[in-house]
């Protein structure tokens, strides 16, 4: 039942809007509106229990196991939501004066500093307000670079085939050209590819190291090496770097541009698809292009630096800087993991990952690239058993559903058929692993005795398997009253 | 080992299954020369009560104002329920609905949200969201673009948001897209339909069209789309949401309506936070629908028939078509839609329509007392909704640091975007502030400039 259908003409929550309807009116008769929007007319109860009602049909990471790839949907901690809205912090107005917001400068000038010495970067922006945002303002710094030493040639930017399909679509909302490489069979870049798209034109490579496969990609220094050769910059695609925390800096790796997904690996929460958060951070010969507004620590005291001091920024891509609270819950999980907790995300996030791929093989499954080590993630191939017996990755995915199990990733990345993307970060226990090695080995005996069962699936959902053409053919994207 | 759950135990017997000695050993791929050494950087993690008790030190740092600035962020009061259920952790620690039958919550919320918008805008769709007010903007600007012939121009007043209009240009010129600015009429604070004949000859993709404006002046809308139309451009509204209970929504502006409508929607329960996280809001005609970026949702049935949620449209995505996609967005504002909703759902229209007409009236009210005040007028004549630029007699610069020791936060000081306005000010009371709050802030305006 939706909302609107609650609703009943007159009913209405009295003490939260004004108590009396003021009169003043001093809008000119013909810009008022006429007739009233289509809200629901309900109470506080109908709204609390509608909406209590709704959230209990998600899936979420406090309720279940949520092993998508390249998502790294660990553990969100309370303190970081609670201590983030405190009342001082959710009232600040963003243009309130520096001197009235000394505390939340000093957060976000901790946070950059310490972003600073995690990625390896000389300077760091707090104002991407989602990954692909972070891609976007870090390609926009590339072209800045490259045209600020006249160099208006260089109109192509690399990514490999198995990069989030963000990657490409960046590059193009930047007016670059895609080029796109191919992958070996150990789930590397194809260094020959590569150096055959290496060239003048090349404005930069945008990596993600691990890699979407879930592979680290060893030659990266020798990748950094060619492009810069070339005059082209490395762009570090922060999605998976909960592998590397506290063991690799990309700084190091050569990247010179770097986007940190706080959603991911400073665990802000997901939030059912938003709000995200990525800050920049970029090596020195990228800090006159970074955007603004960032802030700076002197004389004791926090202050905004703009584009006054910044000519050369690629200017503003948010309203004020980012999104504050996220950053603010990003800040609150670094200080509780402090410098031992932060060395040890790469680790634990990198043994259960090994750990659940090894007992997945155990069981009977096909690991893509058996040879290599998992990073924090690796994937499940279904291709055989889909030619066997029809089931599909994502039949399996939804099967996992019905066992209390949100699905892996599925169908990406795109190059290896019937594929599953799994994560399983730090913060899930050896017993949960079990649990769903034991659900995955359910499955693939299903799979043989009643695969019709399972291309079914879901079966003990609220709902079974929803039709997307229709919803793409027969359009319905907003609720009608009856007439 | 913060949220860690291993036991020694466990660690030795995952070990021992992936038959490796160590946890190093697992990183044995890694070129040697790229493992870095301690993070220096990175304080001594602390324990819940310790950071607890930094963050609140941190948060009286910053204390508690009475605050009169708005510029395109709004303190209005929010329903208590609204933050006690968005946070719930269904919806706080869920992913984007991507496998929908696990995620009817949310993805049913977002329909809600799309009908809830698109009524309240008057335009045909809305999507599930945008980034902020700002880009919501800016991608406008590159939906116009992709579905017009010929232009790749836009015409944006300077009425509108002075760093939305940073932000456009910043996004769109990455594609070659030319932002052309048009002034306003100095006395009115509107753009006056006259001043656009100089550009009738020219070709725009699109006109943006702010109601109410940066100066809290409503537009002639009407004048305004009709112009754009005329000349086959696309008519931008970028609105209010709290105005809109009481304004003519941007899909019923002039002949044929607006054919975009965007804005900030922060009002609709988001607290202030200095800045985000809020939501852009983004409704179009059907006509444009397949130019939309962002997620959007459908309602359909699953296999009994029973009605049900999914993603759809998914083919303008880039999840599905990489570069050839309308936007490189992926996700949108779940949670800050998420609180939206409930907030619109509290409120009802008649409680929206209550918390815009005693902001408005909160304003007129102000703008009263303040004027009474020797040397304070009002720096435009045109009509206001919630917000108003005054002029003083001396700079805003000086005066307002006199306020906010008094714990009041007096307005924005429009010289610092608008260096040729002169000494003005401007201020912002919504419905959050009480007769003797504006009382207060008369008498506080009228010492300090004494």
């Amino acid at each position: 039942m939706l909302i609107f259908e609650h609703s009943r003409p007159g009913r209405r929550n009295y003490s939260q809007s004004p108590l009396t309807a003021a009169s003043a009116n001093k809008i000119p008769e013909n810009l008022q509106r006429k007739a009233p929007p289509l809200l629901p007319e309900v109470s506080e109860m109908d709204t609390v229990r509608h909406y209590t009602r709704l959230s209990q049909k998600n899936f979420s990471i406090d309720t279940e196991f949520y092993p998508l790839g390249s998502c790294t949907m660990k553990y969100n901690p309370r303190a970081c939501n609670s201590l983030a809205m405190l009342p001082q912090f959710t009232a600040r107005h963003p243009l309130a004066p520096e001197n009235t917001g000394q505390g939340y400068l000093a957060c976000m000038y901790d946070l950059q500093e310490i972003l600073k010495d995690v990625t390896g970067m000389a300077g760091v922006s707090l104002t991407p307000m989602a990954g692909a945002q972070g891609e976007l303002i870090g390609v926009m710094m590339i072209r800045a670079y490259h045209e600020s030493r006249g160099d208006f040639a260089r109109n192509e930017i690399i990514v490999p085939d198995a990069a989030h399909g963000t990657n490409p679509a960046t590059a193009v909302m930047c007016g670059f050209k895609v080029v796109e490489i191919a992958t070996d069979k150990e789930g590397n870049v194809d260094m020959a590819a590569l150096k055959a798209a290496v060239g003048p034109k090349t404005a930069g490579l945008m990596l993600t190291n691990p890699s979407t496969l879930g592979v680290f990609e060893k030659n990266v220094s020798e990748m950094s090496r060619m492009v810069h050769q070339a005059g082209g910059l490395l762009y570090y695609d922060g999605a998976n770097l909960n592998a590397v925390l506290g063991k690799v800096k990309p700084g190091d790796m050569g990247f010179d541009v770097i986007h940190i997904n706080l959603h991911k690996t400073f665990s802000t929460p997901h939030g059912g698809g938003g709000p995200g958060s990525a800050p920049v951070g970029v090596a020195e010969r990228l800090l006159p292009f970074i955007p603004v507004p960032i802030v700076a620590h002197e004389n004791g005291a926090y202050r905004w630096i703009t584009e006054k001091e910044k000519p050369q920024s690629i200017g503003r891509l948010s309203a004020h800087m980012g999104n504050a609270g996220v950053l603010l819950r990003a800040y609150i999980y670094v200080r509780l993991l402090g410098m031992d907790g932060m060395h040890r995300v790469a680790e634990f996030a990198t043994l259960n990952a090994n750990y659940l791929m090894v007992e997945l093989r155990k069981a009977g499954f096909e690991i893509a690239y058996p040879t290599r080590r998992a990073s924090h993630e690796f994937i499940v191939t279904l291709k055989d058993i889909k030619d066997k017996t029809g089931v599909t990755g994502m039949n399996l995915a939804k099967r996992l559903l019905d066992k209390g199990y949100h699905a892996p990733t599925t169908y990406f990345p795109m190059l290896v058929p019937e594929c599953l993307l799994i994560e399983p970060a730090e913060t899930e226990s050896k017993e949960t692993l079990d649990g769903f090695v034991v659900a995955m080995k359910e499955i693939l005996t299903e799979i043989q005795e009643q695969p019709d069962m399972v291309k079914g699936a879901p079966h003990n959902m609220p709902l079974r398997k929803l039709d997307d053409v229709k919803a793409a053919r027969e359009l319905d994207l907003s609720w009608k009253p009856e007439a | 080992m913060p949220f860690i759950p291993h036991t020694e135990e466990d660690i030795a017997e995952m070990l021992a299954s992936i038959g490796a000695n160590t946890i190093e050993e697992l990183f044995d791929e890694i070129p040697s020369d790229l493992i870095s050494g301690e993070l220096t950087g990175v304080p001594p993690g602390l324990s819940e009560m310790e950071i607890s008790r930094l963050m609140m030190e941190r948060a009286n740092a910053d204390g508690l104002y009475q605050n009169y600035i708005g510029a395109g962020a709004y303190e209005h009061h929010i329903p208590a329920a609204v933050w006690q259920i968005t946070t719930r952790g269904e919806f706080y620690s869920s992913y984007t609905p991507y496998q929908a039958e696990a995620s009817q919550g949310t993805l049913q919320l977002l329909y809600e949200y799309q009908t809830m918008m698109a009524s309240l805008t008057g335009m045909d769709v809305s999507n599930a969201s945008m980034y902020d007010g700002a880009t919501a903007l800016a991608e406008a600007a590159l939906m116009a673009v992709r579905s017009h012939k010929s232009s790749r121009r836009i015409l944006i007043p300077k009425t509108v948001h002075p760093v939305y209009r940073k932000v456009v240009r910043a996004i769109v010129s990455n594609q070659k897209i030319d932002v052309v600015e048009l002034p306003f009429c100095a006395e009115s604070g509107q753009v006056l339909p006259e001043s656009l004949d100089e550009f009738y000859k020219e070709d725009f993709a699109a006109l943006v069209i702010p109601q109410p404006n940066f100066f809290g002046v409503l537009e002639q809308v009407d004048a305004l789309t009709d112009w754009a139309h005329s000349k086959s451009a696309l008519a931008i509204g970028v609105v209010n949401p709290t105005a809109l209970a009481l304004l003519t929504p941007p899909g019923e502006w002039g002949d044929k309506g607006a054919d975009i409508a965007v804005g900030e929607g922060q009002p609709l329960g988001i607290p202030l936070s200095s800045g985000g996280p809020y939501f852009g809001f983004m409704a179009c005609k059907t006509k444009l629908l397949r130019q939309i970026p962002g997620r959007i949702i459908g309602r359909t049935h699953d296999l009994d028939n029973k009605p049900g949620f999914v993603l759809t449209l998914q083919a303008r995505e880039q999840h599905i078509r990489r570069s050839k996609a309308t936007s490189n967005i992926c996700t949108n504002q779940g949670l800050m839609v998420t609180a939206a909703t409930i907030y619109m759902a509290l409120l009802g229209p008649e409680g929206l329509r209550r918390v815009a007409a005693q902001s408005h009236a909160n304003t007129l009210e102000l703008i009263e007392q303040l004027e009474k005040i020797n040397g304070v007028k009002r720096t435009f004549s045109g009509p206001v909704f919630h917000e108003a630029a005054l002029s003083l007699p001396t700079s805003a610069k000086d005066v307002l640091p006199k306020l906010s020791e008094k714990g009041v936060l007096g307005g924005l000081n429009l010289q610092e975007y608008y260096p040729d306005i002169g000494n003005a000010l401007l201020v912002c009371a919504t419905e959050t502030k009480t007769p003797s709050d504006l009382q207060h802030y008369a008498e506080l305006l009228a010492q300090s400039l004494s």
